[in-house]
């Protein structure tokens, strides 16, 4: 469905120091630099699969997504959208895929949020009863409801990302890039909204390629996660797998009948939290039969749960060690 | 999008566009009060003529009644013939509105133009009063009759709209390059305040300078429709300014292409 070989965009930006000499100096000379946004990475994705696009600020997820819908020219390599090139910007292709951006909008700011779909509706030239059917079912699984006849200016940001997730699908895309789509929203809405593109993705069979700083989101949502940091592709697999790779422990949460006295626990592993009755230990993962065997016989245990390290944790691990590879090669 | 497609999408795209402008209606309004400077220019050419009649080179007296018809008629077609596709170009590259446009299988130029064109009714609204104001202080006398005159009319008024908004589009495009092109319109305004007919009627211009200007695009915007309209041209004697305005009309198209494909590869796609 989406190839990408050597892929490369680099940006020609204007630097300049603040201050009025730097301002007035910026009119007879302007320094550029050339930043390299994504420096050649390479991936296969398969149809109907859901990956994650992981990296810090800056990484190169969002240009990479840009690329691939079309919105920016590769500077190198070459991208492949369900046999189009995108930069090409060809009808059928635009009518395939939708980049939501949880910043961007394209509801129209002073209608109510069916103008903008009745437009989609006349631009993607879908079929009026084609149309209905697919505006019913939006309106059933997003809980829009009322929503729709509200200008857009007057609707709440989980109502706005609401409707704008209910626009893009308009014409049923099989390919869809959401960056950050849940971006801004309470907890119980991120969920709801995980729950709703998962069910389009099992649906339909559309192709979904998502960035998040939300955990929870790759975490629920995407079996596999291209890792990319500096413009470069640093893991390409499954989330577990990196989870293990990562952080090869595990958690054991206990909770206890008494308190137990901190010295105790350090013996059986890492302490990472402790109170009065409960505590979380960090073990190795081939520890952690032996470590669970010891505190059932020598701790007065009521409840134990054994879980993988938080992935915020984990990517927080992976780019600050990338970082520090890459101080080091400088 | 193909043209059968974009033929088909038109009219939502003009109904949709239509209610995003009664939407905007104070800032319409406002939009609308900016562009009176035919009524003071009406004022002040009427109190020069009020004593005897201004006499152009060509030997044309304008009387109060000529200027009431010139610059009533000035008014109705600048706002017939206006577009504000510049701004929208810079506003949306700048912050990466543009964005949502390009998703779109749609050319955001034909976008730009429905809905510039939506607005026509709510601006044809505004133009009656001042139609029906003309009729009252010039007298029907001066309504033109003959389907030619008409027809020349509407072929300039066309021309003038296309150029005006080609000339928006090229101007827009120029933040692809530039960053932002504001000031750039800004410049191509003042040229055509002076060279349009705008302010003062094309006759009213030295020869050296009238003549000249029948070889600027600003002179097609306003000039050549008013006069069509307030029987300042014959249709016949207006059709080699009609090929040049339509000239310029293929030209801007044309550039306006070039410009929006070499732009586009340079889009930045800000934000998000």
């Amino acid at each position: 469905m989406i190839s990408v070989r050597g892929l490369k965009k680099y940006y020609r930006v204007h630097q300049r120091p603040p201050g009025l000499k730097a301002a007035l100096g910026a009119l007879f000379h302007r320094p550029h630099v050339t930043v390299k946004a994504v420096d050649g990475i390479s991936f296969d994705i398969r149809p109907g699969e859901r990956v994650g696009f992981l990296g810090p600020n800056g990484a190169g997820k969002t240009t990479t997504l840009k690329v691939l819908s079309g919105l920016l020219h590769p500077s190198g390599g070459e991208v492949s959208v369900d046999g189009h090139l995108p930069r090409r910007r060809e009808d059928a292709f635009l009518k395939k895929i939708m980049l939501v951006m949880g910043q961007k909008q394209q509801l129209l700011w002073d209608l109510p949020p069916a103008e903008t779909f009745e437009l989609n509706r006349a631009i993607y030239d879908v079929p009026r009863e084609q149309y209905r059917r697919t505006l019913e079912e939006l309106t059933s699984l997003l809980g829009l409801g009322e929503l729709v006849q509200k200008p857009t200016r007057q609707l709440s940001l989980g109502e706005r990302m609401r409707c704008e997730l209910a626009a893009a699908l308009i014409h049923k895309p099989k390919v869809l890039f959401l960056d950050e789509p849940t971006i801004g929203l309470d907890v119980s809405m991120q969920a709801a909204m995980r729950d709703f593109i998962k069910r389009y993705n099992e649906q339909h069979g559309a192709t979904l390629i998502l960035t998040s700083h939300y955990m929870d989101d790759v975490a629920a949502l995407c079996p596999r996660v291209i890792v990319i940091d500096k413009g470069v592709l640093s893991y390409d697999g499954a989330l577990d797998e990196l989870v293990r790779h990562v952080r090869p422990e595990k958690r054991v949460v206990f909770r206890f009948a008494r308190e137990v006295p901190q010295i105790a626990l350090a013996e059986l592993g890492k302490v990472v939290s402790v109170d009065s009755v409960s505590a979380v230990l960090q073990v190795r993962t081939e520890a952690v039969n032996s470590t669970v065997t010891r505190a059932l016989s020598t701790l007065p245990v009521l409840d134990l749960t054994v879980e993988n390290p938080p992935l915020e944790e984990v990517m927080s691990e992976l780019f600050s060690r990338s970082r520090a590879a890459a101080e080091a090669a400088s | 999008m193909s043209l059968k497609g974009t033929v088909r999408a038109m009219p939502t795209l003009l109904r949709v566009g239509f209610s995003e402008a009664v939407a905007y209606r104070a800032e319409m309004l406002i939009w609308v009060l900016s562009t009176t400077m035919p009524f003071v220019m009406l004022a002040l050419w009427s109190s020069v003529a009020h004593e005897q009649p201004v006499l152009a080179e060509s030997g044309r007296r304008f009387g109060e009644a000529e200027f009431t018809a010139y610059f009533l008629t000035t008014f109705v077609v600048r706002q017939l013939a206006s577009s504000w596709a510049a701004w929208e170009m810079n506003y949306e590259v700048r912050t990466g509105a543009l964005s949502m446009r390009l998703l779109r299988p749609l050319h955001p130029l034909v976008a730009y133009g429905a809905e510039n064109i939506a607005a026509l009714p709510m601006r044809i609204a505004v133009c009656l009063p001042v139609v029906a104001l003309s009729l009252w202080a010039v007298g029907t006398s001066a309504v033109p009759r003959g389907g030619l005159r008409w027809l020349a009319f509407l072929a300039a008024l066309l021309g003038a709209w296309l150029i005006t908004f080609l000339a928006n589009v090229c101007i827009g495009c120029l933040s692809l390059f530039m960053q932002s092109s504001v000031k750039v319109m800004e410049v191509w305004l003042a040229a055509y305040f002076v060279f349009s007919g705008y302010l003062i009627p094309i006759e009213l211009f030295p020869g050296w300078l009238r003549q000249a200007v029948d070889f600027l695009p600003w002179r097609y915007q306003i000039g050549l429709p008013v006069e069509l309209l307030s029987s300042m041209q014959e249709p016949a004697g207006a059709l080699p300014l009609l090929g040049v305005q339509w000239a310029y009309v293929l030209g801007l198209g044309l550039l306006a292409q070039l410009l929006w494909r070499k732009g586009l590869s340079r889009f930045a796609a800000y934000g998000g």
